[in-house]
């Protein structure tokens, strides 16, 4: 396959950053998406200009280090997929790409298509997690969990944190991430005691991180690489109203 | 490449005794550190996986001032994050005839009686912990209709006790112990530092006292001081190049703490995977891994004849050879890695592969279908089942899966003492970074279990003992000025080649070099032949690598370069301790130490032993550590 | 945004139910016009109820467009560069019209409060019987008055099908069990008030009430 390609350049920070196109040819539809900017990379490398920086890890589409905007799609059209599990042969001989870097405010461009989501972090920070030190906790078949509870808890505990719901998003929200976190420990017994306190935790640091509103409009669940079910958004402002009127 | 012999080894830390009162006699031997004082000890961990996650959480939580650092953009995404298949614990809650001693007795078996019984027999005992930890911070675990945990039997286990969250687990333990690192960043007990990498060991007198970073975005080398330094940087499998490793895992961190003075046990010891999608093409950057636990319902076959090109499903079943259920009818499909891996190969030496290059061979879930249903198998495995398709364009429920072996885990590592302390004082090492409890073999669902007893159990207790001698006071200005020029210069010399092959080049012809010379089936003459290759190949390296851009931006290009460089080195060792011991033993098989029917035969007499590398200038030299087997008979493996 | 819509999507009902009375007649019309501003009379003065009810409205329209504006501010700072291609994957475009159909609805609005409420653009002019206003307003000659109420009558049926939902779904009541019975239902409203509110008028252009 030959393609054309047109990569969001940004040196740094600082830079305002363009446009810039690149054929590649000889292209395998077995090579992932990533494989294909690899073999791109090699020759800029060899040519003595800059590769393309983007991040990535497992390739294996769990750790949630990879992602880009492909043809106005975060992650690319193919659904539940994450960047890395794309795959060429979803593409046309001769098709022009567009790439570009996961877009929001609380996502700085770091260089390319590397962000920065240190606020996703924050966010977990705020209260994403259940208070219990190491060694406290008591046997595991002490409490047992409905296994639907157990089952939909999973369901949102899923969330790779890769951030794709907020480059889709046309307001930039967190809300699917944060939701996810929420509605995962929310659904447990072992996460009740903090339950309020973290809904309301967690999205007023999401509000201060600078991230829109949630206006419902479904885009981050139908781009989310693990279907995070767009209900965790109602069990979130369930969680949230009722943390505020107590 | 030579090496000399010196003095035995030997870990002074486990105390004597009846083997199931080792563990609660250690701690209560271990001294206590004031909880004023633990304010003013300062803990580096570098790695934010299940081991280095949870214990950076932890000593927060016990008060410690802890600095965290990972290559990653945040700590959830370590590698430990793509484990699929569960966890082990002994908690017999199915009733079925585990318990610590049996959990114990297998792992020591399974790593082909190439580990400590103390070490396994602690972590069998702490396993039943780990759940429970895991269970408290919200892991959501599969479980019944009634409530409780759901449990199966994994990897060459005949008891029911691998805990799992659907094929997911890594990623829920690993969560786990984020959220609970993020809580303590919260609280300001933990720094934490991302996109940050360790290039060195600050070594003063005598002690390890801090790491040199650099900063991956700016480029910046910094240095951070601490009273201990702890280690969580995962294994060395992408010295092949081709693993199922991410992408960034690599041996710098530990092999610059080897260059140190920290010795390195076992390099040698490589877990290949059965169960991964064959590689597809030249240009393949990772293998991904199909979780094990496939082989609970899918068989494993080959056709009977040679080069045969029809299609699976024209293959009538008189003419397929479910190989593995015909050599181990005990074990069948459920064999332990080693072997399962072994005879993937054998069938496709043999010329009976299937796919590409004659390098897979099928599993298939066909009879399982009919049996259970398609129902069945999709809520069971429909996310792997996806996840292969995602990949290869194949869908597995009508056609099976291909599948080889691929380089997973390194049972090697630095040498701990049951402290979890390496040679160097000061310098813990935790999870696959260490080389402690697999043996020789790791058995499935036993990394996570390690990883998280080591973070969360063992090395919060041990490393109290050594603390208790600090706060260690000034740090020698000179140490730390002769690491950080070590680490620029190592940098400047990298950039300064501008040769006409990129860094990749380099690691996949290592990789291809490793794979066939010294992966699942080692000789001496092919690892002589790699021995001399390496040093060519090194050399060529660090004549003609092309490094672009500076070090003063996010620059991947002089990260992977770095990485390679160290590659090299390690790879060398790797051979030579392959070269050593000449027998057989779990994931390292020597073709001239093998049965009748070629299964790999060990040699006790000789090699009953944990080999520890010493660097040296004259180069290395090997500490034997002798291990003694008081509970479990040594006993030739048989799985038949 | 999920409060105020609810006040005015009740107000909506009201509005509809009430305008199908001139199917009953103009009298039936003018009586319930009537009644609107003696309801609770002789408790309350003449027109009392009614101006708190207007009140409310009014500041509910304030308060959903001050909700809607910030929170299309707040989408503008959290994504200050655009992208270059940028290609929707959810389903249904209403979740997309929402902030122009809003403006539409607003222009709207005011236009049919100028026409209907206060008779500045109406032929009748103010001091006239609501129903004459409302026959005379849609008269066949003035087709395109009819036309510019169907377009906005379409557009608050759009508004309204991702909006009750959202409404919903924005207060915590949504789960997956119950999405296509909520959206079903925000659709069925929807139609049934577009259908409701293009009766009236869509009878007097084509002559069918006079």
């Amino acid at each position: 396959m030959n393609l054309t390609l047109k990569v969001w350049r940004q040196s740094g920070p600082q830079d305002k950053g363009r446009m810039v196109t690149y054929r590649v040819e000889d292209i395998s539809p077995d090579m992932s998406f990533l494989e294909m900017l690899d073999v791109l990379n090699e020759r800029l490398i060899l040519e003595g200009d800059d590769p393309i920086a983007f991040d990535h890890d497992c390739r294996e589409g769990i750790c949630g280090m990879c992602g880009m905007v492909i043809n106005g799609v975060a992650h690319g059209e193919q659904r539940a997929t994450t960047t890395c599990q794309l795959h060429m042969r979803h593409f046309e001989d001769g098709a022009e790409i567009t790439i570009e870097p996961w877009r929001a405010a609380p996502f700085p461009v770091v260089k390319d298509l590397v962000v920065d989501r240190s606020s996703f972090d924050r966010i977990i920070q705020a209260g994403g997690f259940v208070s219990v030190p190491a060694g406290s906790a008591p046997d595991a078949h002490s409490v047992p969990v409905r296994k639907e509870d157990a089952d939909s808890a999973f369901d949102a505990a899923t969330c790779i944190g890769c951030g794709a719901c907020v480059a889709a998003c046309p307001n930039g929200s967190a809300s699917l991430f944060t939701a996810a976190k929420i509605t995962h420990l929310s659904l447990l017994p072992q996460g009740q005691p903090e339950r309020l306190n973290r809904a309301k935790a967690m999205v007023d640091q999401m509000d201060s991180e600078g991230f829109g509103g949630c206006t419902n409009t479904g885009e981050c669940t139908a781009v989310c690489p693990k279907g995070i079910p767009l209900d965790t958004i109602a069990q979130m402002n369930a969680d949230y109203l009722k943390a505020n009127s107590k | 490449m030579k090496y000399t012999e010196g003095a035995p080894i030997q870990d002074t830390k486990a105390p004597a005794g009846p083997i199931e009162e080792r563990w609660e006699k250690r701690k209560f031997s271990a001294r206590l550190v004031n909880p004023a004082n633990k304010r003013k000890l300062d803990v580096i961990v570098v790695g934010t996986g299940l081991a280095g996650g949870s214990a950076a959480a932890t000593l927060g939580e016990l008060g410690y001032n802890v600095t965290s650092f990972c290559y990653q953009d945040s700590p959830r995404r370590a590698h430990s994050i793509a484990a699929q298949g569960g966890i082990n614990a002994a908690k017999n809650y199915r009733g079925d005839g585990d318990s610590i001693y049996r959990l114990f007795y297998d792992t020591v078996k399974g790593g082909d009686f190439r580990a400590r019984e103390s070490n396994v027999y602690r972590l069998a005992q702490v396993s039943v912990n780990i759940i429970d930890q895991a269970v408290a911070q919200g892991v959501p675990f599969a479980r019944e209709y009634g409530g409780l945990l759901d449990t199966r039997s994994f990897g060459g286990a005949q008891v029911s006790r691998t805990f799992y969250a659907r094929g997911q687990t890594g990623q829920q333990l690993l969560l786990g112990a984020y959220q609970a690192l993020e809580r303590q960043i919260a609280a300001g007990t933990v720094t934490m530092h991302t996109r940050h990498e360790m290039l060195d060991v600050i070594v003063s007198e005598g002690r390890a006292r801090g790491v040199i970073v650099r900063d991956m975005v700016t480029g910046e080398i910094e240095r951070h001081l601490a009273d201990a330094v702890v280690l969580a940087t995962g294994g060395y499998g992408n010295v092949f190049f081709l693993s199922t490793n991410a992408k960034g895992c690599n041996t710098t961190a530990i092999w610059r703490a080897h260059e140190r003075g920290a010795y390195f046990a076992n390099p040698c010891y490589t877990q290949i995977h059965p169960t991964c999608i064959p590689v597809s093409g030249d240009y393949q950057s990772k293998l991904t891994l199909m979780s094990e636990s496939l082989r609970n319902d899918g068989r494993v076959w080959v056709p009977l004849r040679k080069n045969d090109e029809r299609a699976p499903g024209d293959i009538p079943e008189d003419e397929r050879d479910y190989y593995l259920e015909r050599i181990y009818p005990a074990f069948g499909n459920l064999v332990p890695r080693d072997i399962a891996s072994r005879a993937a190969k054998n069938v496709c030496d043999e010329g009976r592969g299937v796919g590409p290059g004659g390098l897979g061979v099928y599993l298939d879930f066909r009879d399982a279908i009919d049996r259970l249903g398609r129902d069945a198998v999709e809520k069971k495995y429909g996310n792997l089942f996806e996840m292969y398709e995602r990949i290869t364009g194949e869908n597995p429920y009508d056609v099976p899966m291909r599948i080889y072996p691929a380089v997973h885990y390194t049972m090697g590592g630095l040498w701990v003492d049951y402290d979890l302390q390496s040679t160097i004082p000061g310098l813990f090492v935790i999870g696959e970074a260490n080389f402690s409890d697999h043996g020789a073999n790791r058995l499935g669902a036993s990394a996570l279990m390690q990883g998280l007893a080591d973070g969360y159990f063992v090395l919060p207790t041990t490393i109290g003992d050594y603390l208790a001698d600090g706060p260690f006071g000034e740090v020698d200005e000179e140490a730390v000025a002769e690491a950080e020029i070590k680490v620029r210069s190592k940098i400047d010399r990298l950039l300064a080649v501008n040769g006409t092959r990129t860094p990749d080049s380099f690691h996949r012809e290592l990789g291809k070099l490793m794979w066939d010379y010294c992966g699942m089936e080692r000789t001496e003459e092919s690892l002589r032949k790699a021995l001399e290759r390496i040093p060519e190949l090194r050399q060529e390296f660090w004549e003609n690598v092309k490094v672009s851009g500076t070090a003063e931006e996010l620059n991947q290009v002089l990260e992977r370069a770095g990485r390679v460089a160290d590659f090299f080195d390690l790879a060398e060792l790797m051979c030579l301790d392959a070269l050593v011991r000449t027998e057989s033993c779990g994931g390292h098989f020597r073709a001239e130490s093998q049965d009748a029917d070629g299964e790999a035969l060990r040699d006790d007499e000789k090699f009953a032993h944990v080999s520890a590398w010493e660097r040296t200038p004259d180069g290395p030299v090997l500490h034997k550590e002798p291990l003694e087997y008081e509970y479990v008979k040594m006993t030739q493996r048989s799985y038949k | 945004m999920a409060v105020t819509g609810a006040v005015m999507v009740l107000f909506l009902v009201a509005h509809m139910a009430g305008n199908l009375k001139i199917f009953l007649g103009k009298d039936s019309f003018n009586e319930y016009a009537h009644a609107l501003r003696t309801l609770f009379e002789p408790l309350l003065p003449y027109r009392t109820a009614l101006t708190i009810l207007e009140i409310v409205l009014v500041v509910s329209v304030l308060a959903h467009m001050w909700a809607a504006i910030s929170l299309a501010r707040r989408a503008g700072h959290a994504r200050p560069v655009k992208y270059v291609a940028k290609k929707s994957q959810a389903n249904g475009y209403a979740t997309h019209i929402m902030r122009f159909g809003g403006l539409t609805i607003a222009l709207f609005v005011v236009w049919h409060l100028l026409d209907l409420t206060f008779g500045v653009v109406n032929p009748k002019g103010f001091d006239s019987a609501p129903a004459d206003r409302m026959v005379a307003g849609f008269d066949p000659s003035r087709w395109w008055v009819t036309l510019i109420y169907i377009v906005a009558v379409v557009m608050v049926g759009l508004h309204l099908r991702h909006g009750i939902w959202s409404a919903v779904q924005t207060l915590g009541w949504a789960n997956r069990a119950r999405y296509k019975a909520l959206k079903g239902t925000a659709a069925l409203v929807s139609v049934v008030l577009v259908i409701g509110f293009l009766a009236p008028p869509l009878a007097i252009t084509f002559g069918v009430v006079k």
